[in-house]
């Protein structure tokens, strides 16, 4: 939680020098307050108040980043409790759980499937974010044999599970200059586990089922030196995890409680008989920031994917794409003139299933201020002059050598509109659905593909 | 180390609402449904009150609707061919309250009529026990000639009767005055459109306890952002005590999961997508499990397996 400006006046050394080029301290408070000076403009300020100034203007959860071969994850740092009030940041981890009793072979196979999952949403790519290897065999060496397995097969980021100190050793052993994520230090191994983390400079993830407890274990890491931390509150089921984490959400920010100010991990398919999807969502909408999965399956991987997006976009900004003339299929002269608006979700829509369909096509975006179709249209973006304006702009009559211009069913209503905007122009009204492009094309478009 | 944790109090509760009436109330159903209650964001009883766990209802049409994805189809098989047995099997399969969605034509393409409607109630209040919400097309004319005669047909029973929206509302609320019914007053994702159309209801005379709000949402990947945004505003408003945002909610995942490409479509479709059958389960069942945690009081659903996945997820967030 920021000081107030009158807070932070309390710390000054409050002689009104000027020095800092401020007439009083207390200005030179308010201008710390609002972010507008930097606090080393004061020579005179003591170091315990600037301790004090330092520890109150970090985030109140801290920002953890791991990092495979090629990949880096960035989690934490979350500034409100509902999305409206800012936005909420940093995406959380997902991760794929693999354990070393599976054999090699096996691993390396599950891992490359997993690392090659991509797939597009709007026009963004979206994967998984890398894999907890688990030392369940109890055997060094077949952990570190897991390990390297997985990194034949995949660059991503590691969380590594393993409860015994030499197990982990030689987990990072095999990470080579990597950073993992390491799980976990609990009451019985902290300090052992501390040491380890400290020297991979990893960072460590702390676990315990109670807050008190958890806090504890925090400030003892942080005693040996560990600042990176993450939390395992060990949450099971949908109530408990959404108690927890809101809990844990609050502290940071209503109370400024640092010792539980970290991301906090997840295991949703592990135990307690939940739906591991659903479950997962739950900890996508509150406030978990890494994820680690029990199975690795595309129809659930990807509605979580598009979920994780959804929940982390900018309320101010819908996602948009530049407006013009996009071609599709390499279109010539005959080819289908659309027009859409340029709302991402709509625009992919439309275009991923007109590409689908084969037919090359000339897709007109409008500038609807990145609404869609209805919501443009409702909202006096998408009219008439505004469609016949970016048919005239982009030069569409000289890409093509017929005057047809179809148009989303759901404003069939502006066809005669339309028709007045464009003389010439013939208006074809389209399905509703972008789904129906292709048998629409195919029944109606008098040229052919 | 205790560590004290934060509460939030609140000043004001989401209102109660009741759905359907049994014999002594004036009605035929077997129980009633009752909503809202809630002193506190979703679940979260460490600081609030619960009396009513979120329900569950499940969609049924007046006839066999042709442009549902095939694995609805699959799901409900011949029971569709009838609202009786689609309404049967939808209780069969567990729902708090049937959802009748009157078509806009008739079987031979001819527009729907209102003794055809009158008709469908009527069979399917004596198929199920279970209280019911019937809504219209969707096409202002003609909602307003369907409901007021399903309004008068099953005077009484405390139907949930609508869509209300802005444009339209007047004749759907009058029907609810003066048959006793409750009304579904639906705004397109705006906390103040939502609490104006409250308002304009009321002032027609409808007490606050028979209108059931629905905030609007879209389907995961198509909007769901906004329409949970809205009704985590609208629930945080609620609890600081501003009245006409204190309507419990409704929201429809049914009909926008099934909508979208990644439910309807099992063919030509990236192979990233997964396999269809699961992949369209989850994307109803995400969207609807993620906006209860925004505050949705009643989720409409399609999909009788989705009703089971739910069912279980709040059964654990009310639990004791
Ligand atoms: C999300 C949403 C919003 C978001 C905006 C999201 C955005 N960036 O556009 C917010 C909350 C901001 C919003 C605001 C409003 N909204 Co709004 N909103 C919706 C909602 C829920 C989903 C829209 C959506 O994203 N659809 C998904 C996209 C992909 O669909 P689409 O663009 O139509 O594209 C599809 C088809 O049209 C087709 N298609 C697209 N292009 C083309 C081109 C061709 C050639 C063809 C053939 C097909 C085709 O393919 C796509 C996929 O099938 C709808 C209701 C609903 N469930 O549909 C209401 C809805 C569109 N909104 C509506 C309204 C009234 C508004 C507001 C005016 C009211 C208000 N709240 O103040 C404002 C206006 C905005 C403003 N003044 O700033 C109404 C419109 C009613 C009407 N018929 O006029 C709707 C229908 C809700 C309702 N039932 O009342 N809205
Ligand atoms: S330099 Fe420091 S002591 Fe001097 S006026 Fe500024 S804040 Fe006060």
């Amino acid at each position: 939680m920021p000081l107030t400006g009158l807070e932070i006046y309390k710390l000054l050394p409050q002689t009104n020098c000027k020095e800092c080029g401020y007439p009083t301290c207390l200005a030179f408070a308010m201008k710390l307050a609002a972010k507008q000076a930097e606090l080393k403009g004061c020579p005179y300020v003591s170091e315990e108040s600037k301790a004090k100034l330092e520890a109150a203007s970090a985030p109140p959860i801290r920002l953890i980043q791991v990092g495979g071969a090629q990949h880096r994850l960035e989690v934490g740092s979350e500034t409100v409790l509902f999305r409206h009030e800012k936005t909420f940041y940093h995406r959380p981890g997902l991760f794929l759980r693999l354990r070393d009793t599976e054999g090699t072979e096996a691993i390396k196979k599950k891992a490359a499937e997993a690392d090659a999952f991509q797939v597009d949403y709007v026009g963004i790519s979206l994967g998984l974010d890398g894999f907890a290897v688990e030392a369940a065999s109890g055997d060094p060496s077949a952990f570190a044999a897991a390990i390297g397995a997985v990194r034949s097969a995949s660059r991503k980021p590691l969380i590594l599970i393993a409860a015994a100190p030499d197990l982990m050793k030689a987990g990072i052993a095999a990470c080579g200059g990597t950073r993992p994520l390491l799980h976990a230090a609990t009451a019985d191994n902290a300090a052992a586990m501390a040491d380890l983390a400290r020297e991979a400079k990893a960072p460590l993830v702390a676990q315990a089922d109670a807050f008190d407890a958890l806090a504890e274990l925090t400030q003892k890491l942080i005693a040996a030196g560990v600042e990176e931390l993450v939390l395992d509150p060990m949450v099971h089921g949908y109530r408990g995890s959404l108690h927890a984490l809101t809990h844990l959400r609050r502290l940071a920010l209503r109370k400024n409680f640092r010792p539980l100010g970290y991301p906090i991990l997840t295991f949703p398919g592990a135990g307690g008989g939940a739906d591991e999807p659903l479950l997962a969502a739950e900890h996508i909408t509150k406030y978990a920031g890494f994820i680690v999965l029990e199975s690795f399956d595309p129809a659930t991987l990807y509605p979580l994917l598009v979920l994780r997006q959804n929940i982390y976009t900018d309320p101010q900004k819908p996602i948009q794409v530049q407006p013009g003339v996009y071609e599709i299929n390499a279109p010539d002269g005959k080819a289908p003139v659309l027009v859409t608006t340029n709302f991402s979700i709509t625009y992919f829509s439309v275009a991923n299933e007109v590409e689908g369909s084969g037919w090359p096509a000339w897709l007109v975006v409008a500038d609807a201020e990145g609404m869609s179709v209805l919501t443009a249209w409702a909202a006096g973006k998408f009219d008439a002059e505004r469609i016949a304006k970016s048919v005239k702009g982009f030069g569409v009559a000289e890409k093509v050598g017929h005057q047809r211009l179809i148009i989303p069913g759901q404003v069939a209503v502006l066809s005669g509109e339309l028709e007045e905007e464009l003389p010439g122009w013939q208006i074809m009204v389209g399905p509703r659905e972008a789904v129906d492009i292709g048998s629409f094309l195919k029944a109606m478009w008098p040229d052919g593909k | 180390m205790t560590i004290e944790l934060h509460k939030e109090k609140s000043t004001g509760s989401v209102r109660t609402v009741t759905i359907g009436a049994t014999k002594d109330q004036g009605g035929t159903r077997a129980r009633t449904l009752t909503l809202g209650g809630e002193t506190a964001l979703p679940f979260l009883a460490f600081e609030g009150a619960f009396p009513n766990r979120p329900a569950l209802a499940l969609e049924i049409r007046d006839r066999k609707p042709d442009d549902w994805s095939p694995l609805l189809y699959q799901a409900w098989g011949e029971a569709m061919q009838d609202p009786a047995d689609w309404a049967r099997a939808a209780e069969a399969a567990g729902a708090d309250l049937i959802y009748l969605v009157l078509s806009p034509t008739q079987a031979g393409g001819s527009q729907n009529v209102a003794a055809a409607s009158r008709a469908v109630v009527r069979k399917v209040l004596q198929a199920t026990g279970l209280p019911l919400a019937v809504v219209g097309p969707g096409q202002a004319d003609l909602d307003n000639e369907l409901i007021v005669a399903v309004a008068e047909e099953a005077k009484g029973e405390r139907l949930l009767i609508g869509i209300c929206e802005d444009k339209n509302y007047r004749t759907i609320v009058a029907a609810a005055l003066a048959n006793d019914h409750l009304v579904q007053s639906k705004t397109p994702m705006d906390v103040n459109l939502s609490k104006q159309l409250v308002i304009l209801i009321h002032d027609m005379g409808l007490p606050l306890e028979r209108i059931v709000m629905d905030p609007t949402t879209g389907a995961l990947g198509y909007g769901i952002e906004y329409g949970y945004s809205v009704m985590e505003r609208l629930r945080l408003a609620a609890l600081q005590g501003d009245s006409m945002t204190q309507q419990p909610m409704l929201v429809n995942p049914g009909e926008e999961g099934w909508k979208v490409k990644e439910s309807k479509v099992g063919e030509g479709v990236p192979a990233a997508w997964g396999d269809w059958s699961r992949r369209a389960l989850n994307w109803e069942a995400l969207t609807a499990a993620t906006l209860l945690h925004s505050g949705a009081d009643l989720l409409v659903l399609r999909h009788p397996e989705t009703l089971r996945r739910l069912r279980l997820v709040i059964d654990d967030l009310v639990a004791a």
